[in-house]
């Protein structure tokens, strides 16, 4: 576009901005100051599993156990984040309205995959309603939202317990005799989900998961298709694709020898790895392939290249008998851990929306988020509704994997476990990423794996280990919080003027 | 210049709690022309604007009488985000950038282009995936269209500071139809290189037919670069008149209302400057103030003298006071009346009968949530224990004794306020600096550092200020040191000027040195330097 104004425009010359270039080195060190936290933990994890005497194929198993049973409520706080919001305490109102949805749920004598849909469904309302309440408030303690989500969680929990101890079976009738105590009013102080509802998610077939998302992009292939040929009048050739290429791979699933692997529920680790390896390669082929047909100035190729070498390497060392063995045993549980890399991919999607850069926007400046005309509170309000869902949800997964539910204990240390592990991985109260929160779940969760263990080496006495696992608890948070703090601090050296 | 208005308020009236701000005020801009806006502070300038950009502030306060008429037809406009409808823009004299953002992101942010996803049929267009490959596209455009080339996919916080103005100009002028742009004291952050560029870059604009309204205190560029103006006092309209027929002198006239030759007359003030007592010296004094270095400065000042310290900014004057107030690390070596300053102790100086009004009045010159009589004494009552009570090993504050203090500085310096108790954040910025003035005096000091004494107050109390020193240093004896980026204002006071350049004297002048000397000494030079190479550039 030279337009006219580009030529009556030449009377002043363009000025050229130019700027500084890093050094590699430089790039480094300020790389590892970044990160300087989850490097430490690393470190502390690493000490601690050699000092715990745990194998490590024990540690491996339990680490993808853990995190399919946390990581959907670590990165429910991402949100949040981004909206300038800080580490959001109030997840345990989330967790709080799932266990309500999930004691209807076993209360009224559901169970399996329709119990947990029951569950969700009345888990979800209610967290949407409490996650408006909770932004509506926070929208009146503007910069205190830590603070306050921390006290509301206290101040929620009071209120669950006037809910399960008073009103249910006092107010309230309940259904299943043996939830209530016995010879009074109020619920007992555990329910057993063994039965009804424990691995209700973990135990969803490859299968039938394959059949649903076939189902799903079946129809919105079809729907597309017909509101194409409705408006436009051209064939959506793209579409069309998509529909048939998933037909022919949902075909496939008929072969006995797939139908036969597909059957199970679980899927071994190392099979786990050589797919993610796979997509790896092909998104990575794919971009490249794009970028090729449509250069773009600021393609970063060479990260691409990268990734794929980063894949095969990686694809390959599992065929080294020593990693062989330390992975071998360990599964995953396809459900959990698809909602766990589905909830990745909607976080980074949502980045890339109107609305997620309206809440970035909101994040680094309410005043300028205001100038330009977006909705500040309504945009707030989103943030805390869509994390206290997903935190909701979280702890669904996570009850149902537990197979038991504390009545009155079960949501307490939700918020600060789930922020313990994302600022374990890096994040920080302004800036959290997916790699912070995966990163942060994994190093956590083997430390509090290793830790009483550990505490037993090298004290000699089981009771330092529990105690130790409590003191790392709670000690990584602060310590976490205070090197963040520090970090922040810090100021450039100045230079005498020569 | 001729034809319609593109923007036209009339018989424009708004009143505050019984005050009335603006009385029967007229606006008129066309396209493709400059106008500036000129006015002391509380001439009505914010309220005009705040009026024409439907502010919160307005509506909750009674709205205002009077109409806007936009392209020939009359609008009502409730909110910011109307007036963007309308076409309006807003570059501010804050940055309302986001460090974080790259400069596309800047540029769009609010206005993202979108393309419609599955999920946007649902939940309407914030659901849209951002198109970041037009946004970029689009943000090239409106920089090109000032002049500007540079990556958009850059940070923000990494550009320099004038280049940040001109990212905020951009995304004005990237806005669909825009066809008014007001620009709010955009001059008085940026050196003046990057003042000059914006003017330029001003022009540019007007030339593509989009009409500004350019709001100011400097009056040199309304000459320089404005087609007509409108000049605002007390709420009313006093004219609008094209700028070819005004002068600086006419201009400031009128927005005074009396007409101002000197800012100070010091005529009639005879002194007898001690010459061989020298009261403040500085020896191989460096400065590591970011920004404003100073390095291995050499400079004595003398007992009872006015004494000017002017130059470009970022030059390093600034960093003199902060690096014997001991605020940034210093080197060297500082004298006060021949005793050396230990500099990493912070308040040696003041203990050594030193004052000092700091340029940063809101960030290090006041308590901004304390009161004014707080603040008045508080440097007096740490240094030097007064105003208050021994009772054995406990001292409390006199308040008796520190009420009637303030009451008499704010007398004595006239300043604006409801009572001392008044907190001096929500004091105007020229009372402001009186508080600071008052705390300064209350150390009875022997030598009294004032930087940017005049920074962001209107001419009235500007005038005060500097009467004011000149009558301290004449009654008392008080040897003062003005550091200013206003030479107009050293020349009318000072007996000696230091241009500072590069972080070193580079010229020490009297007052009635020429336009030339003083311009040439800011880059360094001498007369006798240029001179030399044949090259003297007479104003």
């Amino acid at each position: 576009m030279k337009n006219k104004e580009d030529q009556r425009s030449q009377s002043t010359p363009v000025t050229e901005v130019a700027l500084p270039d890093e050094s590699r080195s430089r790039k480094v060190l300020s790389w590892v100051f970044d990160n300087k936290v989850m490097l430490l933990f690393g470190i502390l994890c690493i000490g601690a599993v050699a000092v715990s005497g745990n194998s490590t194929s024990f540690v491996v198993e339990n680490i993808f156990i853990r995190f399919g049973r946390n990581g959907f409520t670590v990165l429910s706080l991402l949100i949040p984040v981004l909206a300038g919001m800080g580490l959001n305490f109030s997840i345990v109102i989330g967790a709080i309205a799932a266990q309500v949805g999930l004691f209807f749920a076993v209360d009224w004598g559901m169970a399996g995959m329709p119990g947990m849909l029951v569950a969700f469904a009345i888990a979800t309302p209610l967290s949407v309603l409490f996650g408006f309440g909770v932004g509506r408030l926070f929208n009146k303690m503007k910069g205190a939202e830590m603070i306050a989500g921390l006290i509301l969680g206290f101040f929620a929990d009071g209120l669950y317990q006037l809910f399960f101890l008073y009103i249910l079976g006092g107010v309230l009738p309940i259904r299943s005799e043996n939830l209530g105590i016995p010879g009074g009013i109020g619920i007992k102080n555990t329910i057993d989900l063994t039965g009804n509802m424990k691995y209700a998610l973990d135990r969803v077939k490859m299968i039938d998961l394959v059949l649903v998302l076939f189902i799903v992009i079946a129809l919105l292939s079809v729907i597309r298709i017909i509101t194409h040929l409705k408006n436009k009048k051209t064939f959506p050739v793209g579409a069309a694709v998509l529909l048939i290429g998933s037909a022919v791979l949902y075909g496939l699933t008929y072969i006995p020898a797939i139908e036969q692997y597909l059957m199970a529920d679980q899927l071994a680790v190392i099979d786990a790895i050589g797919i993610v390896c796979l997509l790896t390669v092909l998104r990575s082929v794919w971009k490249l392939a794009e970028n090729k047909r449509h250069p773009d100035a600021h393609f970063r190729t060479r990260r691409h290249i990268i990734l794929i070498a980063g894949a095969v390497v990686v694809y390959a060392a599992t065929y080294i008998p020593f990693v062989r063995d330390i992975v071998l045993s360990a599964k995953i549980a396809v459900l959990p851990f698809a909602l766990v890399a589905g909830l990745c991919v909607f976080n980074q999607a949502f980045l890339s929306t109107r609305l997620g850069q309206n809440m970035r926007t909101v994040g680094q400046s309410q005043v300028i988020a205001n100038a330009s005309g977006i909705h500040v509170d309504r945009v707030r309000i989103l943030a805390m509704i869509i994390s206290t869902v997903l935190a909701c949800w979280g702890q669904l997964i996570y009850l149902q994997n537990l197979g038991t539910f504390a009545t009155y204990g079960a949501h307490l240390q939700v918020g600060q476990f789930a922020i313990a592990a994302l600022l374990v991985g890096g994040a920080s109260v302004q800036k959290a990423t997916n790699k912070q929160a995966i990163t942060g779940v994994i190093l956590f969760h083997t430390l509090f794996i290793v830790a009483p263990e550990a505490g037993k080496a090298l004290f000699n006495n089981a009771m330092i280990g529990e105690y130790f696992r409590v003191f790392v608890s709670y000690g990584v948070i602060a310590l976490a919080l205070a090197m963040h703090a520090w970090q922040r601090k810090v100021k450039p050296q100045l230079e005498m003027p020569r | 210049m001729e034809g319609p208005p593109i923007l036209s308020m009339k018989g424009i009236s708004k009143e505050f709690f019984g005050n009335q701000v603006l009385k029967n005020v007229d606006l008129i801009a066309r396209p493709g022309e400059i106008h500036a806006l000129v006015g002391e502070n509380g001439a009505g300038k914010s309220t005009l604007m705040n009026i024409l950009f439907g502010m919160p502030v307005i509506h909750s306060t009674g709205g205002f009488k009077g109409e806007i008429e936009i392209g020939g037809e009359k609008v009502t406009i409730a909110n910011p985000h109307e007036a963007m409808n309308h076409g309006i823009g807003m570059v501010h004299q804050e940055f309302m950038l986001i460090p974080d953002f790259s400069i596309t992101e800047n540029i769009k942010v609010g206005r993202e282009i979108g393309k419609p996803t599955m999920l946007s049929k649902f939940l309407g267009s914030s659901m849209d995936i951002l198109d970041r490959r037009a946004m970029s596209k689009d943000a090239q455009n409106a920089l090109s269209r000032i002049g500007m080339s540079i990556e958009d996919y850059v940070k923000v916080a990494g550009l320099p500071i004038g280049y940040k103005q001109f990212v905020e100009i951009a995304r004005e002028i990237d806005k669909t139809g825009i066809k008014l742009l007001v620009f709010d004291e955009p001059t008085a952050v940026l050196t003046e290189s990057e003042a000059e560029r914006l003017l330029d870059i001003m022009r540019r604009i007007a030339r593509q037919g989009i009409a500004i309204i350019f709001i100011t205190h400097r009056l040199d560029e309304v000459l320089a670069v404005a087609d007509s103006l409108t000049i605002l006092r007390d709420g009313e309209l006093i004219e609008r008149t094209m700028t070819k027929d005004m002068t600086v002198v006419e201009i400031a006239g009128k927005m005074i209302g009396r007409k101002v030759e000197r800012l100070v007359d010091v005529a009639d003030t005879v002194r007898e400057l001690d010459d061989d007592t020298v009261a403040l010296e500085l020896r191989n004094f460096s400065v590591a103030m970011p920004g404003e270095q100073v390095s291995q400065m050499d400079v004595s000042v003398k007992k009872g003298e006015i004494f000017g310290f002017g130059g470009l900014a970022g030059q390093g004057k600034i960093g003199i006071i902060n690096g014997i107030m001991g605020l940034y690390p210093s080197e060297g070596d500082a004298l006060v009346f021949g005793k050396k300053l230990q500099l990493d102790r912070l308040g040696d100086a003041l203990r050594n009968g030193m004052a000092f009004v700091s340029e940063d009045r809101r960030g290090v010159g006041l308590l901004l949530n304390e009161s004014i009589e707080r603040n008045i004494i508080f440097s007096s009552m740490q240094i030097h224990n007064k105003f208050l009570w021994k009772r054995g090993p406990f001292s409390t504050l006199n308040r008796k004794q520190s009420k009637e203090h303030a009451l008499k500085m704010i007398r004595l310096l006239d300043i604006r306020c409801t009572g001392p108790n008044q907190k001096s954040r929500s004091l105007s910025g020229g009372n402001q600096q009186k508080v600071c003035l008052a705390r300064a005096l209350t150390m009875d000091p022997n030598i009294l550092i004032v930087a940017e004494p005049t920074r962001g107050i209107d001419i009235g109390a500007k005038k005060l200020v500097l009467e004011h020193l000149v009558k301290l240093n004449a009654e008392k004896g008080v040897t003062i040191v003005i550091i200013s980026s206003e030479l107009v204002e050293l020349r009318s006071v000072c007996d000696r000027i230091a241009i500072v350049a590069e972080g070193k004297v580079s010229q020490i002048l009297p007052p009635d040195a020429s336009d030339a000397a003083f311009g040439l000494a800011m880059s360094g030079m001498s007369i006798h330097d240029a001179e030399g190479e044949g090259e003297v550039h007479h104003e």
